[in-house]
């Protein structure tokens, strides 16, 4: 039994974003990190590696070369080896050729679940989970709390307004899990030094069987407008008051924008 | 030679200043209000290899060279200078067996320390003797293929959480201190064994710092760490080098009050203006970061002459301690100034780090006693010891 965890590097939260020329996030001196979300995915995975339930995880990011660093983390996170899809024709590449590129690398490294977290952190797209599952035609469990794997099915416990379902298909499939399957890990030391010689695999498109005319310049769609979020007004601070002066200038407050 | 830092580095402090930000930090005001050994801590330590970075893969641990040693101190101590106390300890109390401990010793105990689950403390001063390590009186008598240990110690760092102790008492009290101490391992289950009492502290307060007290204490003699009469020997070599992670301590102190002062100035308004932008209070800062940075380097060059195991690294770590431990008392003093009266209530963390610097600049050799060591290497450098 085996997972693959699609997992994506992006710029650190909080960190301040720039766009370049052509309207591409400036990923020069911002720093980077693993898509926190991702992180999720990565802990449920070690988790089911954990105990017993599969026996190898790996990692499959796309991204620019930089990007092995983030797999690097994962892999000192735990799990047994890496591969990075890297090329100068991905560049700008959009939800439908990211789908595009992890299906075919997934064809290729068959595992019985490929998992991910339920969105990322820069985009916010939540598209790729979908389309992979439907570009390599198998089942999707979307948005789990919870994956379980065993007896040729995956489940997944995904949360419901009345309560939750637990929602199974037969494997392989394609599964996206949510912040609530706990916390993530820390990397112990050990496993930071023992993921210095884990296997990290870097593919080309054409390991892949694809051309970059396949992905149609790498987006269908195109980003018209991208500004950085403007920023919020300073922060009205009420001190050096009594607790009753204090609540009663917190209620003006409130009422003066008929909140209260 | 290079003076930069390597990627593992700089790799290893990323790694120990997330946990600690994010675990060990939200946790200090209560460590120290409470008084209370951090155990979850000491846990999460254990759980993340940290408290097996002196040991040998062989033994389980990870073998980190001595800047990397200090590195992680250093930024455990930014967080919480209880919680640094943990793997500082850890290392002190193995010293005497990793300088001159058999390898059946290394092989019974240090599997057990690598992986944390066992803490490990050094217990050499008594009531009586601190920077005078010489007049200690506790008796080891022997007794067949037996010791027979009797006597008490004090200020014992982690006294009475350790699972083990390496212990110096006299084995040949008319040879006096220098000559007569040997250095023995001492499980804290072995029958005639208290530690009655822990003292109430300024400052790193979750750090049980006990009275230990040894009626009858019997030991076999395959617990005697090198050989018998070498105890003050292995304890000064042992000094020599923990100190370091004195000096890293204090770093990390300095550089977490540092980093608390710099928040609150730009956060802070008076007059219509931050208050990190009056000038007066950018030298303060200025000086604070300059000196921090400076023992720091000062840190790191000491831990490259430990693991070159150069002759003169008393002179270096010593130095190390000495401008660390005042630089952390300095750097903590004009944060809490800086924070004015927030500084001065436990709602933010300086005034803490100002009581748990202070502690920097008496243990591990008192900064007078550093001195007494950088002078004597001094003099004997410029061929003007005196003689005998």
């Amino acid at each position: 039994m085996k997972i693959v965890v699609c997992i994506k590097q992006v710029p650190a939260t909080g960190a301040d974003k720039r766009y370049t020329d052509d309207l591409r996030l400036d990923r020069n001196g911002v720093e980077a990190i693993i898509n926190p979300l991702d992180e999720y995915a990565i802990e449920q995975a070690l988790r089911l590696l954990d105990d017993g339930s599969v026996e190898s995880v790996t990692y499959l990011s796309m991204g620019p070369e930089q990007a092995a660093e983030a797999l690097r983390r994962a892999l000192a996170m735990g799990g047994d080896e890496a591969v990075l899809v890297t090329d100068s024709a991905l560049a700008g590449a959009d939800e439908w050729a990211t789908a595009r590129v992890l299906a075919a690398a997934l064809d290729k490294l068959a595992p019985d679940v490929a998992l991910t977290g339920m969105a990322s952190d820069d985009a916010r797209g939540s598209l790729v989970p979908g389309a992979v599952a439907a570009m390599r035609n198998v089942p999707l469990l979307s948005y789990g709390s919870e994956l379980k794997v065993a007896d040729g099915e995956a489940r997944v416990r995904r949360l419901s307004a009345t309560g939750f379902d637990w929602i199974a298909a037969p494997l392989p499939v394609v599964a996206s899990v949510t912040d609530q399957v706990g916390e993530p890990r820390y990397a112990s030391l050990k496993g930071i030094m023992a993921a210095k010689r884990k296997p990290l695999e870097t593919w080309s498109l054409a390991d892949l069987g694809l051309a970059g005319e396949d992905l149609a310049g790498g987006a269908l769609t195109h980003v018209t407008d991208a500004r950085a979020q403007e920023a919020k007004p300073p922060t009205e601070r009420i001190e050096n008051l009594s607790a009753v002066e204090a609540a009663a200038k917190i209620a003006d407050w409130l009422a003066a924008r008929k909140l209260i | 030679m290079t003076y930069l830092p390597t990627a593992e580095h700089d790799e290893l402090r990323a790694v120990v200043r997330e946990l600690a930000d994010e675990r060990i930090g939200p946790r200090a005001a209560a460590i120290d209000e409470t008084s209370e050994f951090p155990h979850d801590l000491r846990e999460l330590l254990a759980r993340q290899d940290l408290l097996g970075t002196c040991f040998g893969e062989e033994h389980g641990g990870t073998a980190l060279d001595t800047i990397a040693q200090s590195i992680l101190v250093e930024e455990l101590a930014r967080a919480d200078a209880t919680t640094s106390l943990i793997p500082i300890v850890q290392k002190l109390g193995a010293l005497p067996i990793i300088l001159a401990g058999s390898d059946e010793q290394k092989d019974r105990y240090f599997p057990r320390l690598a992986s944390g689950e066992w803490l490990i403390a050094f217990a050499l001063t008594e009531a009586a003797a601190g920077s005078d390590v010489a007049s200690n009186r506790m008796r080891a008598t022997r007794d067949g293929d037996e010791y027979v240990l009797n006597g008490s110690k004090r200020f014992i760092t982690h006294g009475s959480v350790a699972d083990v102790l390496t212990v110096f008492a006299l084995t040949d009290p008319a040879a006096g201190g220098r000559k007569g101490m040997s250095a023995f391992i001492v499980e804290t289950d072995t029958p005639g064994f208290a530690a009655p009492r822990v003292e109430h502290k300024m400052g790193i307060r979750g750090s049980p710092t006990a009275e230990l007290t040894f009626d009858d204490v019997r030991l076999p003699s395959a617990n005697v760490v090198g050989a018998e009469g070498e105890g003050f020997k292995i304890a000064m070599e042992t000094l020599d080098r923990s100190r370091l992670s004195i000096a890293a301590q204090a770093v990390g102190i300095a550089q977490g009050a540092l980093d608390a002062a710099v928040a609150y100035a730009a956060d802070r308004q008076q007059f219509g203006e931050r208050v990190v932008d009056f000038q007066g209070i950018q030298w303060m800062l200025a000086d604070m970061a300059s000196q921090t940075e400076a023992a720091r380097q000062l840190t790191y060059a000491a831990a490259a002459r430990v693991d070159a195991d150069a002759p003169d690294l008393p002179y270096w770590t010593s130095s190390a301690k000495l401008v660390a431990g005042d630089t952390a008392m300095r750097v903590t003093t004009d944060a809490v100034q800086i924070l004015g009266g927030y500084g001065y209530i436990t709602e933010y963390p300086v005034e803490r780090m100002m009581r748990d610097a202070k502690i920097t600049q008496l243990y591990e050799g008192t900064q007078q006693i550093q001195r007494l060591i950088v002078a004597r290497q001094l003099l004997q450098r410029a061929g003007v010891a005196r003689q005998g």
